[in-house]
């Protein structure tokens, strides 16, 4: 019964963390083997090897650019056969670009051999994402950064960096912008248009382009800032630079801004700014005070989903009027609640996208007063245990609890599958909401990896006699890689119930358990 | 913002550092990307980022380095004489050794360090046999040194003793002076270890037959441009590290004439010409101390994080760097060659790397060259495509490129020359060296021969010790 443990160790061999992860995967799935970690030993992954056992004193003694590969089997030839299978997949990923000339392993170096790059994109580790980005401002590139983990300090002297020479810092935590109509990281294939958009949320730009795109108009420029520009310490620099440079740009003629609800004293230092710039600002707090906004004579949009509503008609040059709230609400939940149980009470949400998850709790909360998750800002909201729901609960399964040594669930959905049989078995549960994220730099068939989950979910349910009501979003467009309408038809042949928008599905679900 | 408007009338070109799952969708998007080969820039070791970010966009030292950089590419070697160690070099006595790579004790000498240091001694004549050399090398009486301390330079074991002929070489542009041994060829051979009675008689005739005659035809000659027969040597598929073949037939075809010219034998000619066209490594005892005269005359400029030494005595793997003190070596251990194994051999019989040989690429050729050297790809046991490859990746960690030392493989693109630490420690990238494994038991030869780099502490102590240096400069500076 006894495991064996096997290590090597390969000195001054760096590779991609997300190459590694998916590695480990693929060796821990060979038959035999029970445990893979094919790491760089930081000291993070040294002590998730020292939790597994597999911490040999040879890996303990390694740097954060020195590879192990561990490997628990039940017998030293599996442990072997394992370390030769992992090193195979490292090498086969070398020899296919064998051909290729070396690639530059330095800013400096990349910009010197292509002088036409203009943009970096950086997705390396928190605790050297700001000296990359530093570098790459100083050799004039344009930055997105798409690490987090970057302490309030380094993103202050980026963005004041960054905004001395006139460059886009974008990030940290930025995880979508589209340039020139081309999608970075995450972002949907979405109409041309005349709609600029700058937003500290990454599924909430998603959200609105898409939207903006399916009410018949296109965006111009998507500007992310990440999470923190509106704090008090960052002061908004990325979206008041954002705005100016919209402010200035010919093809831009409505502008989007879209934010949880920034610092007092920064949100006037925008307004402020929107003031002055001649062109119509819609302007998205999301779940914030609109009152602010509308005095400082911007368009105050109460959902993503308006703020794409709104600037969809200034966009025609109509008067906007607020999103009207879908009329087939009320009758779809009086349908579900004739199905239900007396004991199904509650809603479960289960979200890929951080701002999609916080938009659909603060309408769920809205009608049913008390709503948990992981992300609650107030202690008394937060689950003690993220891994078990109570009540209403909305899980953003993108937080970092969910995801050490794993990649984003809209890279790698599975990461749901086991929340969402596991949801279908408590028999307090009415409805379970879903987001499905498509678009560029999210997993190619989202919908198809979770369907088997959907299928058992709703096989237990029966089993025990209840109707369970599963809602989901798929928040993309037909021009997305995934393509929507085939995305929403594998949903929908296993009876999950499809949204117009992300409200739009939240807005159901708190009519159905309210 | 006016970078920002530009952008958005511009095509995007994007450079990826991190993650590659997004290039493809950005390349879809008919998007030009470049993906970093990226590791954390020293490793994230954080007093070596803080030392780094000083030095790295350092005005004073990027013009030191530009300095250090045309010194090297304006040296001029020239082979001027041969003559006895002791007659030429600055400071030899009888009872000094010169060995290859940074300071070592006797004890701690590999096997043909010490198999070399026995044969020199007896050699010298300053013991009668095997034990008695132990025993003097032991006592304390021999002053060991690197040969890089004495401005010379040594293959393999490197060692040079008082009487041992050596070449000497001027750098004409700086006036200084470099030394190197003559190459005895393979097999059973000093530097290798081998002390037997065919060595010390191949030795003896070397010093009084070979040098003699040697001396003659060099005073004729006037003197002969190593830098000239480099170039050319580059040229015809040698990188002057692991292959010799060009570089050496120039040099027949350069000085048999003189070798008639001058008053020698005609059986002792013959007998010169034939031991140097019989082996395709005399020129290697050449383009070292070319290289070495280059190196000695970069060294020494305050603020310079260039490196002027990589040099290994088969134990330690040592680097001195332009702008630190010149006895200042920065050492690791040295590493295993990888690479193919002469028949008969397996990789437990290679000793750690060794030899002053690393010069060679030191000064941008060898390993750096590589690019331009096909044939000696296999020898090392790899690709055209990847020799292409390292030559590639040598720009990265290098100042300058040599116009003088250009590869024809790389569109005669001049060779990546003067090594910085700075650039080293940041891209993680170690220099590529090209070169021979001896066999760990002294006396046996070479085993093999492959490519190897320094051990990475190398760059990153010399980092933080010129980091020391800058800053005790720059607090004197201020005080004064």
């Amino acid at each position: 019964m006894g495991a064996q443990v096997q290590v090597l160790v390969k000195k001054n061999s760096y590779h991609d963390s997300v190459t590694l992860m998916a590695l480990s995967g693929k060796v821990t799935a060979l038959s035999q083997v029970q445990e893979a970690v094919v790491a760089m030993a930081t000291d993070m992954n040294k002590e998730l090897l020292q939790s597994v056992g597999m911490l040999t004193a040879e890996a303990a003694s390694c740097g954060a650019n020195d590879l192990v590969i561990a490997i628990k089997a039940a017998s030293l030839e599996a442990c072997t056969e394992g370390i030769k299978a992992a090193e195979e997949m490292l090498v086969k990923r070398k020899t296919g670009k064998k051909t290729d000339a070396p690639r530059p392993a330095t800013i400096r170096s990349a910009v010197k051999e292509t002088p036409a790059a203009n943009i970096a994109i950086i997705s390396v580790p928190g605790e050297h994402a700001a000296r990359e980005a530093r570098e790459a401002l100083q050799n004039g590139l344009h930055v997105l950064l798409f690490s987090d983990n970057v302490s309030i300090e380094d993103e202050k002297m980026l963005k004041e960096l960054a905004h001395s020479h006139g460059l886009l810092m974008m990030g940290p935590d930025c995880g979508t912008a589209i340039i020139n109509h081309v999608g970075l990281c995450f972002a949907n294939k979405v109409r041309h248009g005349n709609i600029g958009i700058v937003g500290a949320s990454g599924t909430g730009l998603q959200e609105i382009t898409v939207l903006i795109d399916r009410f018949g108009s296109g965006v111009s420029q998507v500007i992310g800032t990440g999470g923190r520009d509106l704090s008090e310490q960052i002061g908004g620099i990325m979206m008041l630079d954002a705005l100016d440079a919209l402010g200035q740009d010919e093809l831009t003629e409505v502008i989007v801004l879209v934010s949880k609800p920034p610092a007092k004293s920064v949100a006037e230092k925008i307004l402020d700014r929107a003031k002055e710039i001649e062109k119509p600002v819609v302007v998205c707090f999301i779940n914030g005070d609109t009152a602010q906004i509308e005095a400082a004579g911007a368009y105050a949009a109460h959902s993503l989903e308006d703020a794409a509503w709104q600037a969809v008609q200034l966009a025609k040059k109509e008067q906007p009027l607020t999103a009207n709230q879908d009329d087939a609400t009320p009758i779809l939940a009086a349908a579900t609640k004739a199905k239900l149980q007396a004991g199904q009470k509650y809603v479960r949400g289960l979200y890929c996208g951080g701002t999609l998850c916080d938009e659909a709790q603060n309408i769920v909360k809205r009608s049913v007063g008390t709503v948990y998750s992981n992300i609650a800002k107030q202690e008394v909201y937060r689950l003690p245990d993220p891994q078990e729901s109570r009540e209403h609960t909305f899980i953003d399964l993108g937080d970092d609890t969910f995801t050490v040594g794993r990649p984003h669930p809209m890279i790698e959905p599975s990461l749901r599958l086991a929340r969402l049989v596991q949801e279908a078995k408590d028999p307090e549960v009415a409805v379970i909401l879903l987001d499905i994220v498509l678009g560029y730099g999210a997993h190619s068939d989202p919908a198809g990896v979770i369907l088997p989950a959907i299928l058992e979910a709703r096989k237990l349910a029966a089993a025990e006699g209840r109707y369970l009501k599963m809602i989901a979003y798929v928040c993309g467009t037909g021009s997305d890689k995934q393509n929507k309408v085939e995305q929403e038809h594998k949903l929908a042949t296993a009876g999950v119930t499809l949204a117009e928008s992300n409200a739009a599905a939240a807005r159901l679900a708190a009519a159905i358990v309210s | 913002m006016g970078n920002v408007k530009e952008l958005f009338q511009q095509k995007l070109t994007a450079l990826t550092i991190g993650t590659s799952i997004f290039q493809e969708d950005l390349e879809q998007q008919g998007v030009e990307v470049i993906q970093l080969d990226w590791q954390p820039a020293a490793g994230g070791n954080m007093a070596l980022l803080k030392a780094l970010d000083k030095l790295a966009m350092n005005e004073r030292v990027q013009e030191a380095n530009a300095r250090a950089v045309e010194i090297m590419l304006s040296a001029n070697p020239i082979l001027v004489d041969i003559d006895a160690a002791s007659k030429v070099i600055p400071g030899m006595t009888r009872y000094t050794i010169l060995h290859s790579g940074p300071p070592i004790t006797w004890e701690r000498m590999c096997g043909p360090m010490q198999g070399a240091v026995i044969g020199a001694l007896l050699y010298e004549g300053l013991a009668g046999n095997e034990e008695e050399a132990v025993a003097l090398a032991g006592s304390g009486k021999i002053t060991f040194a690197p040969c890089h301390e004495y401005g010379a330079v040594g293959p393999m074991a490197g060692i040079i003793s008082a009487s041992m002929p050596v070449h000497v070489v001027q750098n004409q542009t700086h006036g200084n002076f470099s030394y190197c041994t003559v190459n005895e060829g393979l097999g059973k051979v000093l530097r290798y270890g081998a002390f037997n009675e065919e060595v010390l008689t191949r030795l003896k005739w070397i010093a009084e037959e070979l040098a003699p005659a040697m001396k003659a035809a060099l005073a004729l000659s006037g003197g002969i441009d190593l830098r000239s027969l480099i170039a050319q040597a580059l040229h015809m598929g040698d990188e002057c590290h692991n292959r010799n073949k060009a570089g050496s037939s120039l040099f027949v075809r350069l000085i048999a004439p003189y070798f008639l010219k001058a008053d020698i034998p005609r059986d002792v000619a013959v007998r010169v010409l034939e031991f140097i066209q019989s082996n395709d490594h005399y020129f290697l005892n050449l383009s070292m101390p070319a290289c070495k005269a280059a190196m000695d005359a970069a060294h020494g400029i305050p603020y310079s994080s260039i490196v002027t030494t990589m040099a290994r005595n088969g134990v330690d793997f040592g680097i001195r760097v332009s702008g630190c003190p010149s006895d200042r070596w920065f050492t690791g251990p040295a590493q295993m060659i990888e690479g193919l194994l002469f028949p008969g051999f397996t990789a437990s019989d290679a000793n750690p790397d060794i030899g002053d040989s690393a010069i060679t690429e030191t000064m941008g050729i060898g390993g750096f060259a590589m690019g331009g050297a096909p044939a000696i790809v296999q020898f090392v046991g790899g690709t055209v495509e990847e020799a292409i490859a390292y030559s590639l990746q040598m720009y990265e960690i290098t100042t300058g490129e040599n116009p003088n030392y250009s590869i024809p493989n790389l569109d005669f693109r001049g060779a990546p020359t003067g090594i910085d630490i700075c650039k080293v420690v940041q891209s993680g990238r170690l220099p590529i060296i090209n070169t021979g494994m001896a066999h760990k038991k002294a006396g046996i030869g070479q085993v093999g021969a492959g490519l190897v780099s320094p051990p990475r502490e190398c760059f990153n102590s010399a980092l933080l010790a010129l980091y020391e240096c800058i800053e005790a400069e720059e607090v004197s500076g201020s005080n004064g």
